[in-house]
């Protein structure tokens, strides 16, 4: 789960990191009287779930409240990569002396937390990172005993040539673990950490991802999720229980597992196909989460066809096949469903669905062609 | 032969009476696993399906039955104090079924076992299985069959579409191995790529890979610098749009590295037949043995 800028720089407040003052509006009456409590001229900026907000003129400038007004007319309500701007965040403008990068995330290779820090802050850390990567300080932390005053030391004097300021960076990394470590982040960055006019160094932007493992354990971080900012559809598979994920194809595709949801994905393309969605009904299905993942998925108005594609482990074929009977008939709808079903109680599943009129395939190609080859003649 | 778990595998199953659990106890019984014992805290001297001791902790399991593996399918929030128990009561081997274990959990579970020299397969995986012998975790066993193919997969239904398809087709394995879908796991491609070659039974490797992270791509690497066996690899993910979870924690790509087209790239530039549906893996074996 990702947490907006203006979440990830509350969290970052609350472990002591000195953080803008700054509010978040949803319309421009708030934004113009949070800028006036700010007294000095503004920075708006749009709070979606994406980078490149300033290149889609998602940040702004304002020197005064009735301009703070002006641009969040502009900025709530357009479209960032698709995403509808609902939030801006409103901050007090800085004269930056310096930028640096810091941020820690989790490591699959070292499978520890490692900080990254470089004196490239302001830009993308991943172009930095493949064009200037002796520009990148990395330091593996041991999660058991934290992130060491001398580690955060010797990072922050490849940020800085004045102590004063290696000081004041060391104690703000050793900050953002903590907040790493209570968020139950799995990234966690400042960029750009800035030296201000006055030399001392401050946490301009904030992003904060979250493990969704974490969220059960963490319900203040689970309270910060923002629907709105969600696809409808994707807010609804996820309160059922599935995971899923819209794409641009007519082919809907329902599968339990997320590799054989993959690689079903995968085929329809091979077979000259283009998939509508990434759908993983998980382990043990029953009916109920068949029938939501049809609503979700007939709900998409490209779906030509849909696919079922079922390898019966923990999975039981005659829950799934109950389920699509349940739902087809609740939801009258008139796309063509192919169904593969193979493994636990697939004979008893056949039996279902032919007594309500479905056939049913085994073979993983045969059925993806065939649903490949009805979106086609319907599109 | 066989790796990981065999006919010697004596098994304690840690949430043997939960819902899970107790159903997969009684499908690993029915397949012939030796399962010794089952845990859960508080049921200490029952027994599960009148046959099984049950025991309040680990430590008691493995004095009263000499169990060398233990199998966890407790729910998430309890997985990683299971895994830290197993550990210290000297487990060989702990398979993780768990989903949903948080990954900075895994940070530190890993060391703690490494240190103690207990090896983990998993979280959120489907165990593994050596047809015949001994099956540890939710793989099916009537899928599988007898034979000279070692499997190693990072999914979970996936390896059963592809072990369908070998088995279907006269293809039996010696194991089966399910590493896992998480970001950080107990054991990967290289530690199983290296178990099958030392394996005298097992003849060829598959090898089934998806989207995220570098496993694959170093994978391939330790197949050319120390495999002899022939190898088939298939990526999961390939049309999958960049920056998405895929249900898999993995399973997430973002910018360059990562990705199917990447994976496939290193695989094939170690040589390892790389399939582009999981129906290849029978014909691409044919060519290579």
């Amino acid at each position: 789960m990702n947490l907006h800028e203006y979440q990830a720089r509350a969290l970052l407040k609350e472990a002591g990191i000195p953080v803008p003052d700054g509010d978040v509006a949803s319309t421009p009456d708030e934004v113009e009287r949070i800028a006036r409590a700010i007294g000095t001229g503004v920075v708006v900026k749009a709070q979606v779930h994406t980078g490149g907000r300033g290149k889609a003129g998602g940040v702004k400038l304002a020197a005064d409240p009735g301009e703070a007004r002006a641009v969040a007319e502009q900025i709530l309500g357009m479209t960032i990569k698709s995403l509808t701007v609902e939030k801006v965040l409103v901050a007090p403008a800085v004269d930056i002396a310096s930028e640096s990068y810091v941020g820690i995330i989790v490591d699959r290779e070292s499978q520890r937390p490692v900080l990254m820090v470089s004196p490239e802050g302001g830009v993308d850390i991943e172009e930095v990172a493949a064009t200037t990567p002796e520009k990148i300080f990395k330091s593996t932390i041991d999660p058991r005993f934290g992130l060491l005053a001398h580690q955060a030391t010797a990072a922050a004097f490849r940020l800085y040539p004045d102590i004063k300021q290696v000081r004041q960076a060391a104690v703000i990394l050793q900050q953002l673990y903590a907040a790493f470590i209570d968020a139950g982040a799995s990234l966690a960055e400042i960029n750009p950490l800035i030296t201000d006019d006055t030399g001392n160094v401050v946490a301009l932007d904030a992003k904060i991802a979250v493990d969704d493992n974490e969220l059960d354990r963490k319900p203040d971080i689970a309270d910060l999720r923002d629907v709105s900012a969600e696809a409808a559809s994707e807010v609804a598979a996820r309160e059922a229980g599935l995971s899923f994920i819209q794409l641009e194809g007519n082919v809907a595709c329902c599968v339990n597992g997320a590799g054989l949801a993959m690689a079903t994905m995968d085929l329809v393309k091979f077979y000259g196909g283009d998939p509508a969605n990434f759908l993983d009904i998980g382990g043990s299905s029953n009916p109920d989460k068949v029938v939501t993942a049809l609503e979700i998925i007939s709900a998409d108005s490209n779906v030509k066809s849909i696919l079922f594609n079922i390898f019966g482990g923990i999975t039981r074929c005659d829950d799934v096949a109950n389920g699509i009977v349940t739902a087809t008939k609740q939801l009258a709808f008139d796309l063509p469903i192919v169904i593969r079903l193979t493994g636990t109680n697939e004979e008893l599943a056949v039996e279902i669905l032919e007594g309500a009129g479905f056939s049913a395939l085994t073979d993983m190609d045969e059925a993806v062609q065939k649903a490949v080859q009805l979106a086609q003649e319907a599109a | 032969m066989s790796v990981f778990v065999d006919a010697g595998t004596k098994l304690v199953v840690q949430g043997i009476t939960g819902r899970d659990g107790s159903f997969h106890a009684r499908q690993m019984m029915e397949y012939g696993t030796h399962v010794v014992a089952g845990v859960t805290p508080g049921k200490g001297g029952q027994r599960f399906e009148d046959t099984v001791p049950v025991f309040n902790t680990v430590a008691d399991a493995i004095q009263e039955t000499g169990a060398n593996t233990s199998v966890i399918y407790v729910p998430a929030r309890f997985a990683a104090d299971a895994m830290y128990e197993a550990a210290d009561a000297g487990m060989e081997l702990i398979v993780c079924v768990t989903e949903g274990v948080p990954v900075l959990e895994m940070t530190k579970v890993i060391p703690y076992l490494r240190e103690r020299g207990t090896r983990l397969i998993g979280p959120n995986c489907p165990g593994a299985i050596s047809p015949g012998r001994s099956k540890v975790g939710i793989i099916p066993g009537d899928i599988c069959r007898e034979g000279h193919i070692g499997v190693v997969s990072r999914s979970g239904t996936l390896t059963y579409e592809i072990i369908h398809q070998l088995s279907r087709r006269g293809f039996g394995q010696t194991s089966c191995i399910g590493i896992g879908g998480d970001p950080i796991i107990g054991t990967n491609f290289i530690d199983c790529l290296a178990a099958f070659e030392a394996d005298s039974d097992t003849k060829a490797i598959v090898m089934i890979g998806e989207i995220g992270g570098t496993d694959e791509q170093n994978a391939a690497q330790y197949v050319t610098d120390h495999v002899t066996k022939p190898v088939v690899g298939f990526i999961a993910g390939q049309t999958a749009p960049p920056g998405r979870r895929m249900g898999h924690a993995g399973a997430i790509i973002s910018g360059s590295s990562g990705t199917a087209a990447e994976k496939m790239a290193a695989f094939d530039k170690a040589g390892i037949a790389v399939m582009k549906r999981p129906a290849d893996v029978v014909p691409l074996l044919e060519e290579r043995i």
